[in-house]
């Protein structure tokens, strides 16, 4: 036969048990937010405006008008959040959306280009209340019983892992650190010490949370704070929470900054970056600015990997493993 | 020298780390959802073999060692070095004692094996996956007895000891798994 029939690369990535138990995750998740008046959103893959974040990288596109029209550069989304926060600032109250993402250059055993999100933000809470409310989540989906979550600060998880305080070590104590745990220091911005947190926390800390229970890690460095708040009571942190399980990143959430000001200068301060590194520039999101300048109500939000969570309980290893059709079978 | 960036990285690719020649085990890409993202990459140092983990930031560069895989003949050894002949160009080469290692006690002259290059220089030495050689010392075996599941050692001609069933004599020429280290038949001359 013609070997043009004959090749085998069609086939699905992951087997129809998996397919099932996704589907069952998903309809789990909507039933837990319909119970608690949480409204389900869509919103644009496909978008004008791009992260400033100088480590992630978008997908860009282009528009193509009619006739003569110049191309318009546009941005697959790297997460939903601008446009969730848009809707909230114009009084939609809690939502949350399931979607797809896009990550320029994320590729590995636990990481895949384009990714699921579950995303959700919740007027009026906290980011301690949304902690509880992701654990409640989670842990109603796992298929065996988890022991109570932990919650811990980033400095105790560095301190009880590491044996380093994460916010007054200094560089090149954190760069020994590195070192001896193999890592090699790079040729720019050998003074950056996330560089070193990241590795550290990568490398060293994570492996170690969430064995048997859900891990969460609270009160990330002021210069890890994202989209999150500065603490009231600690300028050194910010309230940014990330959940770990079994060594797995799982989920990433703030209290979330209302302050427009504020956040237009964070993303001026990372276009910068950009710029000096000579790294693709950003398409600063004005709509976003506009939309806290019109005010965001106080809420918290969260986004969780739902690849990375169905790969947890599925007992598979890798994140291809679980994907219809991972990026090499696109 | 080439350089790759860590986004180049493959199992299989030769690297210079730290002074060694190294073989690409395993590479992974490792980034926390909000920071900075690395390549794990686990490595095999030619040298020692010994099998580590090293982490850049992506977009780093890291140096390619000029590592090569080659066929070639064994041709005797001097007590120092021992000699290699590549079968085409006949261009010959002295391994040392540490890049042969555990190799020599199966190397018999004109067999072809796998030499290791590193500039040019041999630096690993992997013998055929099976070799003959003659037993030249053995006890004498009970005969008849090809039952029994004991056996005993034998002293073959380029000195290693392999355990052979007690029916072999002294003087016979016996297959050897070189990978394993163990007997496989008699070879009929």
């Amino acid at each position: 036969m013609d070997t043009l029939f004959e090749n085998q690369s069609w086939l699905p990535g992951a087997g129809f048990d998996v397919l099932r138990l996704r589907a069952s995750v998903y309809k789990k998740i909507r039933e837990f937010f319909r119970q608690r008046d949480v409204l389900e959103v869509d919103t644009p893959s496909l978008s004008r405006a791009s992260v400033t974040d100088p480590n992630i990288q978008s997908f860009e596109t282009f528009f193509q008008g009619c006739g003569a029209a110049p191309p318009q550069r546009m941005f697959l989304i790297t997460s939903p959040e601008f446009h969730m926060k848009r809707l909230l600032a114009a009084g939609s109250g809690s939502i949350y959306q399931i979607c797809h993402v896009f990550r320029q250059s994320e590729l590995g055993t636990q990481h895949n280009p384009e990714f699921t999100m579950l995303e959700w933000y919740r007027v009026g809470m906290d980011y301690h209340m949304l902690m509880r409310e992701v654990a409640e989540l989670v842990s109603s989906l796992m298929p065996r019983q988890l022991d109570e979550p932990e919650y811990l600060t980033y400095k105790d998880a560095f301190q009880r892992y590491a044996g380093i305080d994460p916010l007054a070590v200094a560089l090149d104590e954190l760069q020994r650190q590195a070192q001896q745990a193999g890592f090699t220091l790079p040729a720019a911005d050998k003074d950056n010490r996330d560089i070193y947190l990241d590795f550290l926390m990568s490398t060293v800390v994570q492996p170690c949370l969430g064995r048997q229970q859900l891990t969460f890690i609270y009160e990330y460095p002021a210069s890890q704070c994202a989209l999150a708040r500065i603490a009231p009571h600690n300028s050194q942190v910010a309230e940014r929470f990330e959940l770990f399980l079994e060594g797995n990143e799982l989920a990433n959430g703030f209290h979330e900054l209302t302050d427009a000001r504020q956040q237009l200068q964070r993303f001026q301060l990372e276009q910068r970056w950009r710029e000096l590194r000579g790294m693709p520039l950003a398409a600063i999101d004005h709509e976003l600015i506009a939309a806290l300048g019109a005010g965001l109500p106080d809420c918290s939000g969260v986004a969780l990997g739902l690849d990375r969570l169905i790969l947890l309980m599925s007992g598979k290893k890798v994140l291809s493993g679980v994907l219809a059709f991972p990026f090499n079978l696109t | 020298m080439a350089i790759y960036t860590t986004n180049e990285l493959r199992a299989g690719m030769k690297l210079m780390i730290d002074g060694s020649p190294c073989n690409v085990v395993d590479v992974d890409f490792v980034k926390p959802g909000k920071g900075q993202a690395f390549a794990r990459v686990k490595i095999r140092n030619l040298l020692t073999g010994r099998v580590v983990e090293r982490t850049y930031k992506t977009g780093e560069s890291v140096e390619s060692a000029d590592v090569m895989d080659a066929p070639m003949q064994y041709l005797y050894s001097d007590g120092e070095f021992w000699h290699f002949m590549h079968p085409e160009t006949y261009e010959q080469l002295a391994a040392n004692a540490a890049a042969v290692s555990d190799a020599a006690k199966w190397l018999k002259e004109q067999d072809m094996c796998t030499v290791t290059l590193w500039n040019n220089e041999p630096i690993a030495v992997v013998p055929p996956n099976f070799v003959e050689l003659k037993i030249t010392e053995t006890d004498p075996g009970v005969r008849g007895d090809t039952a029994s599941g004991g056996g005993k050692p034998a002293t073959l001609e380029t000195g290693a000891v392999v355990k052979v069933p007690l029916f072999v004599e002294q003087g016979e020429v016996i297959k050897v798994d070189t990978r394993t280290g163990e007997y496989v038949s008699r070879v009929k001359e």
